[in-house]
Protein backbone atom coordinates (compact mmCIF):
# COMPACT_ATOMS: atom_id res chain seq x y z
CA UNK A 1 0.00 0.00 0.00
CA UNK A 2 2.71 2.44 0.61
CA UNK A 3 4.77 1.32 -2.15
CA UNK A 4 2.00 1.99 -4.24
CA UNK A 5 1.45 5.38 -2.80
CA UNK A 6 4.87 6.12 -3.27
CA UNK A 7 4.97 5.44 -6.75
CA UNK A 8 1.86 7.44 -7.04
CA UNK A 9 4.06 10.74 -5.61
CA UNK A 10 6.47 9.62 -8.00
CA UNK A 11 4.44 9.36 -10.83
CA UNK A 12 2.99 12.85 -10.38
CA UNK A 13 6.27 14.10 -9.50
CA UNK A 14 8.25 13.05 -12.73
CA UNK A 15 8.56 15.76 -14.91
CA UNK A 16 7.58 13.84 -17.86
CA UNK A 17 3.95 14.32 -16.91
CA UNK A 18 3.81 17.81 -17.12
CA UNK A 19 5.35 18.19 -20.25
CA UNK A 20 4.36 18.50 -23.78
CA UNK A 21 0.70 17.23 -25.74
CA UNK A 22 0.08 14.43 -23.40
CA UNK A 23 0.92 16.02 -20.35
CA UNK A 24 -1.07 16.91 -17.68
CA UNK A 25 -1.62 20.76 -18.21
CA UNK A 26 -2.37 20.10 -22.16
CA UNK A 27 -4.76 17.38 -21.44
CA UNK A 28 -6.22 19.45 -18.74
CA UNK A 29 -7.08 22.16 -21.33
CA UNK A 30 -8.57 19.47 -23.63
CA UNK A 31 -10.84 18.67 -21.77
CA UNK A 32 -12.44 22.20 -20.04
CA UNK A 33 -11.67 23.48 -23.49
CA UNK A 34 -14.14 20.56 -25.21
CA UNK A 35 -16.82 20.67 -22.15
CA UNK A 36 -17.08 24.49 -22.15
CA UNK A 37 -17.69 24.11 -26.08
CA UNK A 38 -20.32 21.07 -25.54
CA UNK A 39 -22.08 23.37 -22.98
CA UNK A 40 -22.47 26.67 -24.77
CA UNK A 41 -23.50 25.04 -27.78
CA UNK A 42 -25.74 23.17 -26.07
CA UNK A 43 -27.61 26.50 -24.47
CA UNK A 44 -27.84 28.28 -27.82
CA UNK A 45 -29.88 25.38 -29.13
CA UNK A 46 -31.82 23.85 -26.09
CA UNK A 47 -32.34 27.17 -24.15
CA UNK A 48 -34.77 28.77 -27.00
CA UNK A 49 -36.48 25.74 -27.19
CA UNK A 50 -37.02 24.88 -23.46
CA UNK A 51 -38.06 28.20 -22.85
CA UNK A 52 -40.82 28.36 -25.71
CA UNK A 53 -42.23 24.92 -24.84
CA UNK A 54 -42.62 26.44 -21.29
CA UNK A 55 -43.84 29.22 -22.02
CA UNK A 56 -46.91 27.84 -24.37
CA UNK A 57 -47.26 24.57 -22.41
CA UNK A 58 -46.79 22.80 -25.06
CA UNK A 59 -44.64 19.34 -25.53
CA UNK A 60 -44.23 19.12 -21.69
CA UNK A 61 -44.04 15.26 -22.59
CA UNK A 62 -41.67 15.31 -25.54
CA UNK A 63 -39.43 17.23 -23.39
CA UNK A 64 -39.40 15.03 -20.08
CA UNK A 65 -39.02 11.65 -22.72
CA UNK A 66 -36.27 12.50 -24.30
CA UNK A 67 -34.38 13.59 -20.82
CA UNK A 68 -35.09 10.27 -19.88
CA UNK A 69 -34.27 8.19 -23.08
CA UNK A 70 -30.93 10.47 -22.79
CA UNK A 71 -30.03 9.24 -19.55
CA UNK A 72 -30.25 5.57 -21.21
CA UNK A 73 -28.74 6.11 -24.06
CA UNK A 74 -24.92 4.94 -23.47
CA UNK A 75 -22.74 7.95 -24.07
CA UNK A 76 -20.28 5.11 -25.45
CA UNK A 77 -22.48 4.40 -28.18
CA UNK A 78 -22.92 7.59 -29.29
CA UNK A 79 -19.10 8.48 -29.18
CA UNK A 80 -18.30 5.11 -31.69
CA UNK A 81 -21.23 6.14 -34.08
CA UNK A 82 -20.00 9.99 -34.06
CA UNK A 83 -16.42 8.37 -34.84
CA UNK A 84 -18.37 5.94 -37.60
CA UNK A 85 -19.93 9.32 -39.28
CA UNK A 86 -17.48 12.48 -38.60
CA UNK A 87 -13.57 10.46 -38.20
CA UNK A 88 -11.71 9.88 -35.55
CA UNK A 89 -10.76 13.33 -33.61
CA UNK A 90 -11.97 16.05 -31.92
CA UNK A 91 -15.34 16.28 -33.50
CA UNK A 92 -17.20 13.44 -32.49
CA UNK A 93 -16.07 13.59 -29.01
CA UNK A 94 -17.37 17.23 -29.22
CA UNK A 95 -21.14 15.91 -30.70
CA UNK A 96 -21.12 13.43 -28.42
CA UNK A 97 -20.96 15.65 -25.04
CA UNK A 98 -23.73 18.08 -26.93
CA UNK A 99 -25.93 15.50 -27.04
CA UNK A 100 -25.64 14.77 -23.69
CA UNK A 101 -25.72 17.87 -22.82
CA UNK A 102 -28.92 18.70 -24.24
CA UNK A 103 -31.72 17.05 -22.19
CA UNK A 104 -30.76 18.64 -18.73
CA UNK A 105 -30.72 21.67 -19.94
CA UNK A 106 -33.74 21.68 -22.20
CA UNK A 107 -35.21 19.95 -19.36
CA UNK A 108 -34.80 22.14 -16.51
CA UNK A 109 -35.52 25.39 -18.69
CA UNK A 110 -39.00 23.71 -19.56
CA UNK A 111 -39.48 22.89 -15.83
CA UNK A 112 -38.50 26.24 -14.75
CA UNK A 113 -40.31 28.00 -16.78
CA UNK A 114 -43.73 25.95 -16.02
CA UNK A 115 -42.93 25.99 -12.06
CA UNK A 116 -43.52 29.63 -12.09
CA UNK A 117 -45.87 30.73 -9.87
CA UNK A 118 -49.36 31.37 -12.21
CA UNK A 119 -50.29 34.16 -9.67
CA UNK A 120 -47.14 36.03 -10.81
CA UNK A 121 -47.96 35.46 -14.48
CA UNK A 122 -51.96 37.11 -13.62
CA UNK A 123 -50.20 39.81 -11.79
CA UNK A 124 -47.93 40.82 -15.05
CA UNK A 125 -50.87 40.16 -17.57
CA UNK A 126 -52.72 42.48 -14.87
CA UNK A 127 -50.23 44.83 -15.19
CA UNK A 128 -50.57 44.65 -19.17
CA UNK A 129 -47.76 42.95 -19.71
CA UNK A 130 -48.08 40.77 -23.08
CA UNK A 131 -47.17 37.34 -23.43
CA UNK A 132 -43.73 38.45 -24.69
CA UNK A 133 -42.87 40.71 -22.14
CA UNK A 134 -44.32 38.22 -19.36
CA UNK A 135 -41.64 35.89 -20.75
CA UNK A 136 -38.40 38.06 -20.64
CA UNK A 137 -39.52 39.70 -17.68
CA UNK A 138 -41.08 37.54 -15.61
CA UNK A 139 -40.66 33.79 -17.15
CA UNK A 140 -36.95 33.97 -17.16
CA UNK A 141 -35.57 35.89 -13.94
CA UNK A 142 -37.86 33.64 -12.19
CA UNK A 143 -36.32 30.28 -14.22
CA UNK A 144 -32.21 31.29 -13.83
CA UNK A 145 -31.61 28.98 -10.68
CA UNK A 146 -32.86 25.85 -12.02
CA UNK A 147 -31.90 26.66 -15.66
CA UNK A 148 -28.39 27.25 -13.64
CA UNK A 149 -28.65 23.78 -12.21
CA UNK A 150 -29.23 22.24 -15.60
CA UNK A 151 -25.92 24.07 -17.28
CA UNK A 152 -24.22 22.67 -13.67
CA UNK A 153 -25.35 18.95 -14.29
CA UNK A 154 -24.66 19.47 -18.28
CA UNK A 155 -20.94 20.82 -17.61
CA UNK A 156 -20.14 17.89 -14.72
CA UNK A 157 -21.39 15.19 -16.88
CA UNK A 158 -19.21 16.55 -19.85
CA UNK A 159 -16.49 16.90 -17.95
CA UNK A 160 -17.20 12.92 -16.68
CA UNK A 161 -17.93 12.03 -20.59
CA UNK A 162 -15.04 13.29 -21.61
CA UNK A 163 -12.96 10.51 -20.22
CA UNK A 164 -14.60 7.82 -22.01
CA UNK A 165 -13.52 9.66 -25.40
CA UNK A 166 -10.00 8.66 -24.82
CA UNK A 167 -11.70 5.52 -25.53
CA UNK A 168 -12.08 6.42 -29.58
CA UNK A 169 -8.54 8.24 -29.20
CA UNK A 170 -9.61 11.97 -28.05
CA UNK A 171 -6.41 12.89 -25.74
CA UNK A 172 -7.85 14.26 -22.49
CA UNK A 173 -7.18 12.79 -18.77
CA UNK A 174 -9.49 9.57 -19.70
CA UNK A 175 -5.84 8.68 -21.89
CA UNK A 176 -3.89 8.00 -18.65
CA UNK A 177 -6.81 5.12 -18.20
CA UNK A 178 -7.14 3.67 -20.98
CA UNK A 179 -3.96 3.66 -21.72
CA UNK A 180 -3.09 2.21 -18.47
CA UNK A 181 -5.41 -0.49 -18.79
CA UNK A 182 -3.91 -1.65 -22.10
CA UNK A 183 -0.50 -1.80 -20.39
CA UNK A 184 -1.72 -3.10 -17.26
CA UNK A 185 -0.38 -0.04 -15.45
CA UNK A 186 -1.91 0.25 -11.71
CA UNK A 187 -0.09 3.70 -11.39
CA UNK A 188 -1.01 5.26 -14.18
CA UNK A 189 -4.94 4.15 -13.79
CA UNK A 190 -4.87 5.49 -10.24
CA UNK A 191 -3.17 8.15 -11.44
CA UNK A 192 -5.45 9.16 -14.43
CA UNK A 193 -8.74 8.42 -12.25
CA UNK A 194 -7.75 10.92 -9.67
CA UNK A 195 -7.23 13.72 -11.86
CA UNK A 196 -10.46 13.02 -13.35
CA UNK A 197 -12.32 12.64 -9.77
CA UNK A 198 -10.65 15.99 -9.01
CA UNK A 199 -11.38 18.11 -11.98
CA UNK A 200 -15.03 16.50 -11.65
CA UNK A 201 -15.58 17.73 -8.22
CA UNK A 202 -13.89 20.54 -8.61
CA UNK A 203 -16.19 21.78 -11.48
CA UNK A 204 -19.57 20.69 -9.16
CA UNK A 205 -18.03 22.98 -6.55
CA UNK A 206 -17.20 25.95 -8.88
CA UNK A 207 -20.39 26.03 -10.82
CA UNK A 208 -22.52 26.03 -7.59
CA UNK A 209 -20.47 28.74 -6.47
CA UNK A 210 -21.55 30.05 -10.01
CA UNK A 211 -25.41 29.07 -9.47
CA UNK A 212 -25.79 31.56 -6.70
CA UNK A 213 -24.00 34.31 -8.26
CA UNK A 214 -26.51 34.68 -10.99
CA UNK A 215 -29.49 33.54 -9.46
CA UNK A 216 -31.23 36.89 -8.68
CA UNK A 217 -31.49 38.29 -5.11
CA UNK A 218 -35.37 38.46 -5.66
CA UNK A 219 -35.17 34.22 -5.96
CA UNK A 220 -32.61 33.15 -3.65
CA UNK A 221 -33.99 30.23 -1.22
CA UNK A 222 -35.55 32.26 1.78
CA UNK A 223 -36.67 34.78 -0.25
CA UNK A 224 -39.05 31.86 -2.32
CA UNK A 225 -39.68 30.00 1.17
CA UNK A 226 -41.85 32.83 2.21
CA UNK A 227 -43.80 32.82 -0.62
CA UNK A 228 -44.24 29.10 -1.18
CA UNK A 229 -47.54 27.62 -0.76
CA UNK A 230 -48.16 25.69 2.62
CA UNK A 231 -48.74 22.02 1.96
CA UNK A 232 -48.54 20.41 5.57
CA UNK A 233 -52.27 20.48 4.92
CA UNK A 234 -52.63 18.73 1.73
CA UNK B 1 -14.40 -6.99 -44.04
CA UNK B 2 -14.50 -3.57 -43.06
CA UNK B 3 -12.57 -2.23 -45.48
CA UNK B 4 -14.26 -3.84 -48.12
CA UNK B 5 -17.39 -2.17 -47.08
CA UNK B 6 -16.03 0.70 -46.50
CA UNK B 7 -18.53 3.38 -45.84
CA UNK B 8 -21.31 1.73 -47.49
CA UNK B 9 -21.72 -0.21 -44.43
CA UNK B 10 -24.96 -0.48 -43.28
CA UNK B 11 -25.99 0.88 -39.88
CA UNK B 12 -27.77 -2.52 -39.22
CA UNK B 13 -27.11 -5.88 -40.88
CA UNK B 14 -30.38 -8.13 -40.33
CA UNK B 15 -28.50 -11.06 -41.19
CA UNK B 16 -25.91 -11.21 -38.57
CA UNK B 17 -28.91 -10.22 -36.14
CA UNK B 18 -30.24 -13.75 -37.57
CA UNK B 19 -27.21 -15.56 -37.24
CA UNK B 20 -26.39 -14.52 -33.80
CA UNK B 21 -29.34 -14.58 -31.66
CA UNK B 22 -26.96 -16.23 -28.80
CA UNK B 23 -24.12 -13.74 -28.62
CA UNK B 24 -27.11 -11.11 -28.35
CA UNK B 25 -29.38 -12.83 -25.93
CA UNK B 26 -25.84 -13.66 -23.93
CA UNK B 27 -25.17 -9.69 -23.81
CA UNK B 28 -28.71 -8.62 -22.65
CA UNK B 29 -29.06 -10.97 -20.24
CA UNK B 30 -25.47 -10.10 -18.86
CA UNK B 31 -26.78 -6.34 -18.86
CA UNK B 32 -29.60 -7.04 -16.75
CA UNK B 33 -28.10 -9.13 -14.59
CA UNK B 34 -25.76 -6.33 -13.59
CA UNK B 35 -28.38 -3.79 -13.36
CA UNK B 36 -30.40 -5.96 -10.86
CA UNK B 37 -27.86 -6.91 -8.65
CA UNK B 38 -26.74 -3.16 -8.58
CA UNK B 39 -29.90 -1.51 -7.62
CA UNK B 40 -30.69 -4.49 -5.67
CA UNK B 41 -27.69 -4.00 -3.10
CA UNK B 42 -28.29 -0.19 -3.35
CA UNK B 43 -31.60 -0.46 -2.37
CA UNK B 44 -30.20 -2.66 0.63
CA UNK B 45 -27.62 -0.08 1.61
CA UNK B 46 -29.73 2.91 0.64
CA UNK B 47 -33.23 1.91 2.86
CA UNK B 48 -31.37 2.36 6.46
CA UNK B 49 -29.13 5.20 5.13
CA UNK B 50 -32.37 6.79 4.25
CA UNK B 51 -34.08 6.22 7.22
CA UNK B 52 -31.22 7.53 9.77
CA UNK B 53 -31.04 10.57 7.26
CA UNK B 54 -34.56 11.01 7.93
CA UNK B 55 -34.97 10.16 11.93
CA UNK B 56 -31.75 11.95 12.65
CA UNK B 57 -31.33 14.70 11.25
CA UNK B 58 -27.74 15.39 11.51
CA UNK B 59 -26.66 12.60 9.67
CA UNK B 60 -28.49 13.73 6.70
CA UNK B 61 -25.73 16.45 5.40
CA UNK B 62 -23.17 13.78 5.85
CA UNK B 63 -24.71 11.23 4.04
CA UNK B 64 -25.73 13.20 0.97
CA UNK B 65 -22.28 14.58 1.16
CA UNK B 66 -20.62 11.31 0.55
CA UNK B 67 -23.14 9.70 -1.55
CA UNK B 68 -23.14 13.13 -3.54
CA UNK B 69 -19.48 13.19 -3.88
CA UNK B 70 -19.53 9.02 -5.17
CA UNK B 71 -22.22 10.38 -7.66
CA UNK B 72 -20.54 13.27 -8.88
CA UNK B 73 -17.39 10.88 -9.48
CA UNK B 74 -16.92 9.86 -13.43
CA UNK B 75 -17.96 6.55 -13.81
CA UNK B 76 -14.69 5.57 -16.08
CA UNK B 77 -12.60 7.04 -13.22
CA UNK B 78 -14.23 5.02 -10.33
CA UNK B 79 -13.86 1.87 -12.05
CA UNK B 80 -10.20 2.39 -12.93
CA UNK B 81 -9.76 3.64 -9.13
CA UNK B 82 -10.82 0.04 -7.87
CA UNK B 83 -8.53 -2.04 -10.84
CA UNK B 84 -5.57 -2.15 -8.13
CA UNK B 85 -8.12 -2.95 -5.68
CA UNK B 86 -10.89 -5.54 -6.96
CA UNK B 87 -8.95 -6.07 -10.26
CA UNK B 88 -10.68 -6.33 -13.90
CA UNK B 89 -13.92 -7.60 -13.55
CA UNK B 90 -17.46 -7.78 -11.97
CA UNK B 91 -16.81 -6.94 -8.58
CA UNK B 92 -15.02 -4.04 -9.97
CA UNK B 93 -18.00 -2.59 -11.95
CA UNK B 94 -20.55 -3.67 -9.44
CA UNK B 95 -18.93 -1.64 -6.22
CA UNK B 96 -19.59 1.39 -9.08
CA UNK B 97 -22.84 0.57 -10.28
CA UNK B 98 -24.10 0.58 -6.51
CA UNK B 99 -22.56 3.62 -5.53
CA UNK B 100 -24.08 5.90 -8.16
CA UNK B 101 -28.10 3.96 -6.75
CA UNK B 102 -27.21 5.84 -3.33
CA UNK B 103 -27.84 9.14 -3.60
CA UNK B 104 -30.82 8.77 -5.89
CA UNK B 105 -32.55 6.04 -3.85
CA UNK B 106 -31.36 7.92 -0.42
CA UNK B 107 -32.84 11.31 -1.71
CA UNK B 108 -36.00 9.43 -2.57
CA UNK B 109 -36.46 7.55 0.09
CA UNK B 110 -35.94 10.91 2.56
CA UNK B 111 -37.90 13.04 0.42
CA UNK B 112 -40.55 9.47 0.72
CA UNK B 113 -40.65 9.13 4.28
CA UNK B 114 -41.03 13.17 4.71
CA UNK B 115 -44.35 13.39 2.73
CA UNK B 116 -45.96 11.27 5.00
CA UNK B 117 -48.85 13.92 6.50
CA UNK B 118 -48.46 14.36 10.08
CA UNK B 119 -52.37 13.86 10.65
CA UNK B 120 -51.50 10.38 9.55
CA UNK B 121 -48.79 10.17 12.12
CA UNK B 122 -50.87 11.37 14.62
CA UNK B 123 -53.82 9.21 13.76
CA UNK B 124 -51.23 5.85 13.84
CA UNK B 125 -49.92 7.13 17.67
CA UNK B 126 -53.44 8.22 18.62
CA UNK B 127 -54.39 4.06 17.35
CA UNK B 128 -51.40 2.97 19.85
CA UNK B 129 -48.83 2.38 17.26
CA UNK B 130 -45.25 1.80 18.40
CA UNK B 131 -42.45 3.59 16.53
CA UNK B 132 -41.23 0.42 14.25
CA UNK B 133 -44.75 -0.99 13.59
CA UNK B 134 -45.72 2.50 12.66
CA UNK B 135 -42.73 2.58 10.13
CA UNK B 136 -43.35 -0.64 8.48
CA UNK B 137 -47.50 -0.40 8.71
CA UNK B 138 -47.86 3.68 7.80
CA UNK B 139 -44.79 5.66 7.00
CA UNK B 140 -43.06 2.86 4.39
CA UNK B 141 -45.97 2.34 2.74
CA UNK B 142 -47.26 6.06 2.44
CA UNK B 143 -43.71 6.39 1.18
CA UNK B 144 -43.55 3.73 -1.39
CA UNK B 145 -44.47 5.78 -4.57
CA UNK B 146 -40.76 8.29 -4.03
CA UNK B 147 -39.27 5.00 -3.49
CA UNK B 148 -40.20 3.94 -6.84
CA UNK B 149 -39.71 6.82 -8.39
CA UNK B 150 -36.37 6.36 -6.72
CA UNK B 151 -35.57 2.85 -8.38
CA UNK B 152 -36.75 3.91 -11.65
CA UNK B 153 -34.23 6.83 -11.98
CA UNK B 154 -31.63 4.29 -10.39
CA UNK B 155 -32.78 1.22 -12.92
CA UNK B 156 -32.34 3.79 -15.92
CA UNK B 157 -29.06 5.08 -14.93
CA UNK B 158 -27.19 2.01 -14.04
CA UNK B 159 -28.82 0.51 -17.16
CA UNK B 160 -26.80 3.54 -19.09
CA UNK B 161 -23.12 3.17 -17.05
CA UNK B 162 -23.22 -0.65 -17.47
CA UNK B 163 -22.14 0.22 -21.07
CA UNK B 164 -19.06 1.63 -19.46
CA UNK B 165 -18.27 -1.25 -16.99
CA UNK B 166 -17.35 -2.82 -20.39
CA UNK B 167 -14.32 -0.96 -20.81
CA UNK B 168 -13.07 -2.55 -17.95
CA UNK B 169 -13.23 -5.94 -18.32
CA UNK B 170 -16.57 -6.64 -16.72
CA UNK B 171 -18.31 -8.31 -19.26
CA UNK B 172 -20.65 -4.87 -19.50
CA UNK B 173 -23.55 -7.05 -21.44
CA UNK B 174 -24.17 -4.71 -23.93
CA UNK B 175 -21.11 -2.34 -23.94
CA UNK B 176 -19.36 -6.01 -24.77
CA UNK B 177 -21.19 -5.68 -28.05
CA UNK B 178 -20.37 -1.67 -28.53
CA UNK B 179 -16.76 -2.15 -27.49
CA UNK B 180 -16.67 -5.49 -29.63
CA UNK B 181 -18.07 -3.55 -32.61
CA UNK B 182 -15.74 -0.56 -32.15
CA UNK B 183 -12.79 -3.02 -32.43
CA UNK B 184 -14.04 -4.60 -35.50
CA UNK B 185 -15.41 -1.82 -37.34
CA UNK B 186 -18.66 -3.32 -37.74
CA UNK B 187 -21.67 -1.04 -36.77
CA UNK B 188 -24.81 -3.24 -36.40
CA UNK B 189 -23.46 -4.11 -33.06
CA UNK B 190 -22.65 -0.71 -32.21
CA UNK B 191 -26.64 0.04 -32.77
CA UNK B 192 -27.65 -3.03 -31.64
CA UNK B 193 -26.16 -1.83 -28.15
CA UNK B 194 -26.92 1.31 -27.90
CA UNK B 195 -30.90 0.24 -29.00
CA UNK B 196 -30.91 -2.28 -27.02
CA UNK B 197 -30.08 -0.27 -23.85
CA UNK B 198 -32.67 2.27 -24.46
CA UNK B 199 -35.12 -0.45 -25.09
CA UNK B 200 -33.96 -2.28 -22.01
CA UNK B 201 -34.44 1.24 -19.63
CA UNK B 202 -37.56 1.85 -21.34
CA UNK B 203 -39.28 -1.35 -20.64
CA UNK B 204 -38.32 -1.49 -17.14
CA UNK B 205 -39.13 1.61 -16.35
CA UNK B 206 -42.56 0.50 -17.86
CA UNK B 207 -42.65 -2.40 -15.70
CA UNK B 208 -41.79 -0.10 -12.62
CA UNK B 209 -44.73 1.98 -13.17
CA UNK B 210 -47.09 -0.85 -13.29
CA UNK B 211 -45.63 -2.45 -10.08
CA UNK B 212 -46.31 0.98 -8.33
CA UNK B 213 -49.62 1.13 -9.88
CA UNK B 214 -50.67 -2.28 -8.38
CA UNK B 215 -48.84 -2.05 -4.72
CA UNK B 216 -50.35 1.55 -4.12
CA UNK B 217 -54.21 1.38 -4.62
CA UNK B 218 -54.82 4.38 -2.67
CA UNK B 219 -52.81 6.53 -5.36
CA UNK B 220 -55.61 6.05 -8.06
CA UNK B 221 -58.55 4.37 -6.70
CA UNK B 222 -61.13 6.59 -4.53
CA UNK B 223 -60.58 6.77 -1.15
CA UNK B 224 -63.89 5.77 0.82
CA UNK B 225 -64.56 6.86 4.38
Amino acid sequence: MFHFLNELANWYGDGAHWRGSNGIPDLLWATVKISAEAVLIALVLALPIGLVLGHTGRGGFLAINITNVGRALPAIAVLVIGVQVLGIGERPALLTLVVLSLPPIMTNTYTAVRQVDPDIIDAARGMGMTGRQILWRVELPTSIPLIAAGVRTAAVQAVATVTLAAYVSYACFGTYIVEGISVNDHVEIVAGSLLVIALALATELGLSAAQRFVTPAGVRPGRTARIAPNVSDV
Amino acid sequence: VAALLGDSQPWLDWNWIDSHPGEIWNAVDQHIQLTLIAVGIGLLLSLPLGFVAWRWRVWEKPIYGVTGILFTIPSLALFAFLIPITGLGRTTAEIGLVSYTLLILVRNIVAGLDGVPGDVRDAARGLGYGTTRQLLRVDLPLATPALIAGIRLAVVTTIGLVTVASLVGAGGGLGTLISLGQQNNFRTQVVLGAGLSVLLAAAFDAILVLIQWFITPWTHKGVRA
